[in-house]
């Protein structure tokens, strides 16, 4: 091999490597740009926001959040949204849980059906649900409530809470529940006593999930409320009439939960997949 | 109580809760789907399909899905093979590329409505650079194709995240020595990637596009923030049939028409990408 050859490998492995890194700042900014266009509309006063040309800094006037803020029904949407998604988040890991834990541990009749059917919930256009629920709400008092909309929401939760909480369990060996079982624990404390604490901030992690998806759902919350619309119902309902300072101030609180979430489970969006694929 | 019945009884709530609100639901819709008024008729059906709207709206939702999902499955496997090389940095990359993850659809369209709508950024760009004088309608009735590639562009910004994570996931599953060996017997990148990295991610691959699928047939929001009525999509259509002409019986059958359609293609995705048996890592 000459010198030169030597010399031109190592110029197109250089332009390889930076060709690389432009991609990955191009890709970079395709994600950021977006937001950064909705942070300066959030973050201009309304007339601003409905001038043109736009501006590309922000001028850090809080006119239009003050009147999201002020705008009727705006702030009980925003309630409204928080507490479906508390509600949805709490539900979906207390019943979610018991189940990963199940298929991780036991082997039993029925576990795989019982996995189709966990499975098959992500196959189907689930919102479509609330149609048919929407009736039987209304017969039974559940509709236009929280708690009727978090159970919908739960409903879309489930899955992931279980296959997250599996993933999670079987990455913790079999063996230290059995040496909790030969120094005395029962099955139970040893789960309270050694499993738990190890497993816990998984757990959040797929809470956090859970309160995700109901945070951003839009279709079964616009169908199934009416008087008790969440932020992305209520939202909806006004994109035909509301002026855009108050689109792009909603937008903004809808995004800003989701950034801090993502960053708060990053860890574990990965390892729930890894396992869960099988 | 004996381990033997304990799995029944962890299992029991999920079972539970997925029996009311996911197969009785699914029942009572089939059931209001195939009725009017009394017995077992296909009016529903007809007149949901005989509808002016109907074709429009099931043109455009494949349309967008045909567009979209192809994107995305490029764009994740490239953003997935390019994390997976990174030594520095890869949290940070990772953590914004999955940012779209968090983020609705409502979210998704009104973030793209910034940029597209008549005083948005992209016309301050445009008239910024001199290409036009001054600003342009962008999303309306005289530009049927810009409303189409705004919602396409807004879908791939938001979604083409949740296949990134499956895909980084399957191919951290992937067993480096593989590579290595490939590496050994002067496999260029391109071929490894063709060779070793597509088979082996087939689980993955499956996941990945079962969800995106479905979830492209459930396009709404993004539709509704920034097409309005000029790009009418089936989930739209079931929306208005429930509210605007509070038809439940219609509003059921499109359901089960988009329920159909998503099946149809689960089951299409399961057997082009099935693993052949005993063929695991």
């Amino acid at each position: 091999m000459t010198a030169t050859d030597v010399s031109s490998g190592a110029a197109q492995r250089r332009s390889g490597h930076y060709l690389y890194a432009a991609s990955v700042a191009l890709l970079c900014a395709w994600v950021l740009v977006p937001l950064y266009f909705l942070l300066i509309n959030t973050l201009s006063s309304p007339d601003t926001v409905n001038s043109f040309p736009k501006p590309f800094i922000p001028e850090f006037d809080w006119g239009s959040l003050e009147f999201f803020a002020g705008y009727e029904g705006m702030l009980k949407a925003l309630k409204n949204s928080v507490v479906v998604a508390v509600l949805t988040m709490i539900m979906s890991i207390a019943v979610g849980a018991p189940a990963g834990y199940a298929l991780s541990r036991f082997e039993f009749r029925g576990k795989g059906l019982f996995r189709m059917l966990v499975l098959l919930t992500r196959a189907f256009p689930l919102p479509l649900l609330a149609l048919p629920l929407a009736v039987m709400f209304i017969r039974t008092g559940l509709d236009d409530t929280a708690i009727g909309l978090a159970l919908v929401h739960t409903t879309l939760a489930i899955p992931f809470a279980v296959l997250i909480t599996f993933s999670l369990f079987s990455g913790i060996p079999i063996e230290l529940e059995e040496a909790a079982w030969t120094l005395g624990c029962t099955r139970f404390t040893a789960f309270t006593k050694v499993v738990l604490p190890l497993i816990l901030p998984g757990i959040a992690a797929s809470a956090i999930f859970a309160f995700v998806i109901s945070w951003n759902e839009v279709f079964a919350a616009a169908v199934l409320t009416i008087e008790n619309r969440t932020l992305t119902a209520f939202l909806l309902a006004k994109l035909g009439e509301a002026p855009l300072h108050l689109k792009f101030a909603g937008g903004f609180i809808l995004v800003v939960p989701a950034l801090v979430f993502i960053f708060a489970v990053r860890k574990y969006l990965f390892a729930m997949w890894g396992i869960a694929n099988r | 109580m004996t381990p033997r019945y304990l799995p029944y009884v962890l299992i029991l709530p999920v079972t539970l809760f997925l029996g009311v609100f996911f197969l009785y639901p699914f029942a009572l819709v089939a059931k209001q789907a195939f009725t009017t008024g009394g017995g077992f008729t296909l009016d529903n059906f007809r007149e949901v399909v005989g509808y002016w709207k109907f074709p429009i709206s099931l043109k455009n939702t494949m349309l967008l899905a045909a567009i979209v999902v192809p994107v995305q499955l490029a764009l994740a496997l490239l953003m997935a093979t390019m994390v997976n090389r990174m030594q520095k940095g890869r949290d940070l990359v990772l953590y914004v590329w999955t940012i779209p993850l968090g983020i609705s659809d409502l979210a998704a369209g009104i973030i793209w409505l910034a940029i597209f709508e008549q005083s948005g950024f992209l016309n301050s760009m445009m008239t910024g650079l001199g290409l036009v004088d001054q600003p342009i309608t962008l999303l309306g009735y005289q530009n049927p194709w810009l409303v189409f590639a705004a919602i396409a562009l807004a879908e791939i910004w938001r979604a083409t995240a949740i296949m990134l994570v499956i895909l980084v996931a399957g191919i951290g599953l992937i067993p480096k020595e593989y590579y290595e060996a490939a590496e050994v017997f002067g496999a260029s990148p391109w071929k490894r990637f063709v060779k070793i990295t597509l088979p082996l991610l087939r689980p993955s691959l499956q996941t990945a596009l079962i969800l995106r699928v479905v979830l492209a047939f459930e396009v709404f929001a993004v539709v509704v923030a920034l097409g309005g009525t000029l790009f009418p999509v089936l989930m739209g259509q079931i929306y208005s049939y429930q509210f605007d002409l509070m038809n439940g019986g219609g509003a059921a059958a499109l359901a089960l028409i988009v329920l159909a359609i998503s099946v149809v293609f689960t089951l299409i995705i399961l057997r082009a990408l099935r693993v052949p048996k005993g063929a695991t890592i």
